[in-house]
């Protein structure tokens, strides 16, 4: 529990002094709001079990909520932010509750297809700018006080709203309400017979789940000045249930680190691919970079048929299998 | 001329049409999927990337080799098929004793591999492929012009349906493939090889959608996103009729097909939404679906 602790401090300290050692911020905060947003799909389907493959349903309408709550409305940020969070937990309530009515294979279809047709609604809806997306959004002064146009203050804001995020999301699965899931992700039925409201439970965890991606979402926006239609597409879904699946299903760290690559990959493959081509003289990898979907495809592969832990969760299980051998 | 709600006759009628064609792709698929979910209990993500590939093998037989639609509407599930035999033993086969979720994972992954490839080789834009000699051209039906392709659309799904059917409830082969669905265990102790059907029913499905996937060749364009939007429609549909049932992917398939068209004539903003809506709709009402049994 203390090196937990510790471990967590040394992640905060490395996080404040990361924009001084040259590390570009923007980047360092696009990992860490794809990392909240990993967090808040894990927190369903490492701890309830429950895969949902329209999350980006959540991240886009806090995006495009918050974007046109400060943009259009003049709100500041932080009520911008939690405006966004409210849409995606209302949203999230009302997907969630469809989907829950079905379990297994089915939930992770109605999510699909629920998030599709909220991104046909953002296609079509007149306020969202359609292809173009939600464009300069104001960044504004947070509070009242701290500008925000500076890139070093929005960082250690956005560092702030990431650790309020994981801690809501550590702090739920560590309290009877988690234990509670966990026992509807082992045994359902058992839990129903223990005279639990499943329903009620899985719904709950789904709303947080939502209203966390939503802060995610809510924050990517701040930082990219803009909501785009990306943001709700079915491939960011697709993306969160990769990075969640590479770093560890059911761990907390795993996500974050997943996140990590999952981005690293996206901006690096194109020099790798081209890396590839000068020493190999096959010509195709250059274009590596422009076909990042083939990539992804094969680590979803890999993971699923060698590496189903995630690297987070293989470790953790390699360590505790040598510590019991030691005993 | 007639009218129905102040709209032409012709414009109606061409709707329903076009919805009776889009209604046979989905009840191609949906029915693939079914029968695949029902022996293997993986829902196939990779579906519409198979659709595109079947698309993509017919357009590639007539650019490089000359085949024509006929051969490739032929040819084209078969190689599909066989593909996907090849993805069941190689990779879905070590999945069965893992939670069903791992399945759907995996052929996602393939799916982008697929369609990530096709797009690198082809990009983004369309390719045309000609419409047959033999199916060109339209008939006047005295109400409606009908154009004989689509029309040939809407004849071939529903034989190809029909027949999946008569296969399925009908023959012994069928028969031991829902005996398989119900408890494979002891369809094995009768001695039958319950893995290799496994296989086949995978090809099976899996060549349904390459079908699918050739017929359409010429009325969309062959481009490598064509199966991505269209699978999620068709899970939706899925999840409206249930998959316990052939004939009712079948009649969910097309019925919802025709409702969509209708939607385009009368409120054109919901038509591509219109599927999710009743998905939700009947998630509220009858939330096994309309022919699935509550378990």
């Amino acid at each position: 529990m203390n090196r937990q602790i510790l471990g967590y401090a040394l992640f905060a300290i490395v996080a404040a002094l990361l924009p001084s050692f040259g590390i570009y911020p923007i980047f360092v905060m696009k990992i860490l709001c794809y990392a909240l947003f990993a967090c808040a799909f894990n927190l369903l389907l490492g701890y309830v079990g429950l895969l949902s493959f329209g999350h980006a349903a959540f991240l886009g309408s806090a995006a495009y909520a918050s974007g046109h709550a400060i943009k259009v409305w003049g709100l500041s940020p932080e009520l911008g932010i939690l405006y966004g969070m409210l849409i995606a937990a209302l949203l999230g309530f009302a997907i969630g509750g469809l989907a829950i009515r079905r379990s297994g294979i089915y939930f992770t279809m109605i999510t699909l297809a629920m998030s599709q047709m909220v991104f046909f609604f953002f296609l079509q809806a007149p306020f969202t700018g359609g292809e173009d997306g939600l464009q300069g959004v104001p960044r504004g002064y947070l509070f009242g006080l701290l500008d925000l146009k500076n890139d070093l203050n929005l960082y250690y804001v956005v560092v702030a709203i990431f650790m309020i995020g994981y801690f809501i999301c550590w702090r739920s699965v560590n309290s009877p309400f988690g234990q509670v899931l966990k026992a509807i992700k082992e045994n359902e039925p058992r839990a129903i017979s223990l005279g639990y409201d499943v329903d009620k439970y899985k719904l709950l965890a789904f709303v947080l789940s939502a209203a966390i991606a939503g802060l995610a979402g809510a924050t990517k926006t701040l930082v990219f000045v803009s909501a785009t239609l990306s943001d709700a597409m079915w491939q960011m879904s697709g993306m969160v249930v990769l990075m969640t699946l590479i770093g560890g299903v059911g761990t907390f760290t795993g996500p974050v680190l997943g996140a990590f690559i999952v981005v690293m990959l996206e901006n690096k493959i194109g020099d790798f691919g081209r890396m590839i081509a000068d020493t190999t003289g096959v010509q195709w990898f250059s274009s590596l970079g422009e076909s990042v979907t083939i990539v992804m495809g094969l680590i979803f592969i890999i993971c699923v048929m060698a590496f189903r832990k995630g690297i987070v969760g293989e470790l953790s299980h390699f360590f505790t299998a040598r510590q019991s051998k030691s005993q | 001329m007639i009218d129905i709600f102040g709209i032409p006759i012709q414009a109606f009628l061409g709707q329903i049409l076009l919805g009776l064609v889009n209604g046979s792709f989905y009840a191609i698929l949906s029915l693939g999927l079914a029968v695949i979910f029902g022996l293997l209990n993986v829902i196939n993500f990779a579906h519409g990337a198979l659709y595109m590939l079947g698309a993509f093998l017919a357009w590639m037989g007539m650019q490089y080799l000359g085949l024509n639609y006929w051969v490739m509407l032929i040819v084209a599930p078969i190689l599909v098929g066989i593909f996907g035999m090849i993805l069941e033993r190689l990779l879905l086969r070590h999945l069965y004793k893992l939670d069903h979720l791992y399945g759907l994972l995996l052929t996602f992954g393939i799916a982008l591999m697929i369609e990530g490839i096709f797009r690198s080789f082809y990009g983004v834009s369309g390719q045309p492929y000609p419409t047959p000699d033999s199916l060109r051209g339209a008939v006047n039906l005295g109400f409606m012009i009908l154009p004989i392709y689509r029309g040939w659309i809407v004849v071939a799904s529903i034989i190809v349906c029909l027949f999946t059917w008569f296969m399925i409830e009908k023959t012994r082969l069928g028969s031991l493939l829902r005996a398989g669905t119900e408890n494979p265990k002891l369809v094995e102790a009768f001695g039958i090889n319950v893995p290799l059907m496994i296989t086949l029913t995978y090809g099976f499905g899996v060549a349904l959608a390459g079908f699918a996937g050739v017929l359409a060749a010429p009325v969309l364009q062959v481009s490598p996103l064509m199966g991505a939007n269209l699978i999620i429609v068709v899970f939706a549909v899925v999840v409206i009729g249930g998959m316990g049932s052939i004939m009712g992917s079948i009649v969910t398939g097309l019925g919802l097909g025709v409702i969509e068209g209708l939607t385009k004539v009368f409120w054109p903003e919901a038509s591509s939404t219109v599927v999710f809506i009743i998905m939700a709709i009947v998630l509220l009402l009858r939330p096994a679906g309309l022919f699935g049994k509550e378990k």
